[in-house]
């Protein structure tokens, strides 16, 4: 990505945080549009998200279900395919994880259902994302259009299977049974509590740490291990690395796997931590916001932890937005999440060209002053 | 004297203090994800019940709009936390959240609108949706000159089976032999909103001979209505009166008047007259009705519109039972 002229601390840090700004302050005229003091409501949005204990667990809680689809979004993208089904593999990956928190929930104790509904989450997730592999690597048909029609299949697959199976008698609306205590996941308040430290009640849950260690374990895999280096190698130059050695194809079927397999540990999150059922729709949108989510944080687990706390900031802060104000219609919050992602994902590199011009400006009036100086 | 103006200081301070607590009167709405200008439900809640009520009473209602599944939950607890009572929860996808906030604010009253919650603090407003869908089927058997009649669904969840069920036992009601057709548009959310998907299956319907459709399918409902005018059919609204929409080709609306409920819940609830439990708004209750006014009065002939009221009439008696599709989950009547 990183073919202009500019230094890594200018791409890495500077360049996101210009375009963020830029985001904001075209936010800022949508709010003076309706007589909001932009101050007032960003410092609102800050201290709701950051301010207090419980802002801080669903911001955190949030960010948690974006670093997995962002983590999904990210490896795939690092092999050059792009994979917009992560919506779908998360939907069915915690569908994997409800079922088995359903299933062994009555019998079984938590130390062994945990483990078994992360498994399922994850090999859920990855089976969702197989056949769109498959036929990216060998049938040839672009992995963008099939993961999108796979999203449509998770969601029409789930409404059956929430309305005629998993719905018990007489609910009303499509969830399934809520889960026995011992396949709840161990809230961030009671984990705290452990150790004597008071926490609010959130929905923070013990998936934050499963996110934490995705992010350090895609580091590993991508920068410290053969199978990393194929993959980069794969998404820099196909042709390169296939004259390498590497097998495109089986590769291709191996990233898309890993990727479906992190997007479906978001129904640790959801389905196991926070609902501690499986609800209709529960992916909301998460899938497709991990998209913007890897495409700021630069495809790097650190660039997306941080993405990650900013979409997690944007949505709780967003939500006391909407609240305090009776004239900010939550619809405003989406303007300010959409503009974030244009201008932070999709004009990206609208700045490269403008930063890079002052940048070898200064540099180069720099130069001739320690030019003229020595002479 | 010093003594006594303190203490009447001290007894009115005290007084006062047990009047806000007791008397305080602070309604909120917390609306489903689709908003409260979605053209239906929310729409109906917000016009016909909390602004007639803002403007009638002069009280302001708190209102609120979730983006997400998790905000739910996260709203009403604040709601809650923030001293507003009652709270109505407008819509059966607020059931779970509602279940868990409910039992955390035991002081603070509820109302659910499509669903039960069977909590001391819960009032659940249930719709009889199948007596008001068995009448307009009634009298789409009535006027179908086809002997056919049709319903497009929107997303193919139990309370719209439930519309679909009671329409056809309406029809067959009348006439046993009657043709009766049923669509839905799909099986997300997005089969709400729909239009063109709605006139498809409304035109495939009528190709196969049914002239009579109705609607149970949000905004996609207008796509069907809009088929049904260019084709010269007859449709029926639901929800909210729909017969203004297309003059002449709108045969009636199955209205249900969720807007007069939150009315009349806020009403009441300011009188200091609250009844948590199950509140069934059926045709006896003045909770569903079919919709009669100028814009269809031309379509309906007096002695339809007899039969018509006189079937209500017998289901509020007790004469006809209704079957209620979610009452077991399937339409065997």
């Amino acid at each position: 990505m990183n073919n202009n002229k500019l230094p890594a601390w200018i791409n890495v840090l500077l360049l996101p945080l210009l375009n963020l700004a830029l985001a904001l302050a075209v936010s800022a005229l949508v709010f003076i549009a309706v007589d909001v003091n932009p101050l007032d409501a960003a410092q609102l949005m800050i201290e709701g998200a950051l301010g207090y204990q419980e802002g801080v667990g669903y911001t955190l809680y949030y960010a948690t279900n974006f670093i997995f689809t962002g983590l999904a979004v990210a490896i795939a993208f690092s092999a050059g395919l792009f994979n917009i089904g992560g919506e779908g593999q998360a939907y069915i990956g915690g569908l994997g994880t409800g079922l088995v928190c359903l299933l062994l929930g009555p019998s079984m104790p938590f130390w062994i259902v945990f483990p078994v509904a992360l498994l399922a989450g994850m090999a859920f997730g990855a089976l969702w994302a197989l056949i769109p592999a498959y036929l990216q690597a060998y049938r040839g048909s672009h992995v963008v259009i099939t993961t999108i029609m796979f999203n449509f299949i998770a969601a029409s697959l789930m409404v059956y299977l929430m309305v005629n199976v998993l719905k018990p008698e007489g609910e009303m609306s499509a969830v399934s049974a809520v889960f026995e205590s011992n396949a709840h996941l161990p809230m961030m308040h009671d984990i705290l509590g452990w150790f004597g430290i008071d926490f609010v009640r959130s929905p923070l849950n013990l998936s934050f740490f499963l996110a934490l260690a995705a992010l350090v374990l895609v580091w590993l895999l991508l920068w410290h291990t053969r199978w990393g280096y194929a993959i980069r190698a794969l998404g820099s130059n196909p042709t390169a690395a296939t004259y390498g050695g590497i097998n495109p194809k089986r590769l291709t079927v191996i990233v898309m796997l890993i990727s479906g397999a992190l997007a479906g540990m978001l129904g640790m999150n959801e389905v196991m931590g926070y609902s501690q059922q499986i609800r209709l729709g529960f992916v909301s949108g998460y899938g497709f916001t991990g998209i913007a989510v890897a495409l700021i944080g630069r495809g790097h687990p650190i660039g997306i932890f941080f993405a990650s706390l900013l979409f997690g900031i944007l949505f709780q802060g967003g939500n006391e937005l909407s609240f305090e104000y009776a004239n900010i219609e939550r619809e405003m919050v989406e303007v300010v999440q959409s503009l974030v992602v244009l201008f932070s994902g999709a004009l990206s590199l609208m700045l490269v060209k403008p930063v890079e011009k002052i940048y070898l400006a200064l540099t180069a009036s720099r130069a001739n002053q320690a030019n003229t100086q020595e002479a | 004297m010093k003594h006594a103006i303190s203490l009447t200081a001290a007894a009115v301070a005290l007084s006062l203090s047990s009047i806000a607590s007791a008397a305080e009167f602070k309604p909120a709405v917390s609306y489903d994800t689709a908003g409260k200008h979605d053209r239906s439900f929310g729409q109906a809640v917000y016009e016909n019940g909390v602004t007639a009520f803002q403007n009638d009473s002069g009280v302001s209602v708190f209102e609120y709009t979730p983006a997400n599944e998790t905000q739910r939950e996260q709203g009403l607890d604040r709601l809650a936390r923030r001293g507003y009572s009652p709270i109505i929860t407008v819509g059966f996808n607020y059931s779970s959240a509602l279940a868990k906030v409910a039992e955390k604010y035991p002081e603070t009253d509820f109302v659910i609108i499509d669903s039960v919650v069977d909590l001391p603090n819960v009032k659940s407003l249930i719709y009889a949706e199948h007596e008001g869908s068995f009448l307009v089927g009634a009298l789409a058997a009535m006027v179908s000159e086809t002997n056919a009649v049709s319903f497009v669904g929107g997303m193919d969840i139990p309370l719209i089976r439930k519309f679909a069920c009671g329409y056809e036992q309406g029809a067959k009601h009348v006439n046993a032999d009657i043709g009766y057709y049923q669509n839905m548009i799909g099986s997300t959310p997005s089969a709400f909103a729909d239009p063109v998907r709605g006139a498809e299956l409304a035109k495939s319907q009528f190709s196969r001979g049914s002239d009579v459709v109705f609607a149970a399918a949000g905004g996609s409902g207008n796509g069907v209505y809009q088929a049904a005018k260019d084709e010269g059919k007859l449709a029926i609204g639901v929800d909210s009166n729909q017969n203004y929409m297309f003059p002449g080709t709108m045969l009636t609306s199955m209205v249900k008047l969720v807007g007069k409920s939150t009315y009349d819940v806020f009403a009441d609830y300011k009188e200091g007259n609250f009844e948590a439990g199950l509140d069934v708004r059926n045709l006896a209750a003045g909770g569903i009705d079919w919709a009669l006014d100028e814009y269809n009065r031309d379509l309906v002939s007096a002695e339809h519109e007899e039969a018509v009221k006189a079937i209500a009439q017998q289901i509020i008696d007790g004469e006809i039972k209704v079957h209620d599709y979610m009452a077991s989950n399937d339409c065997s009547f």
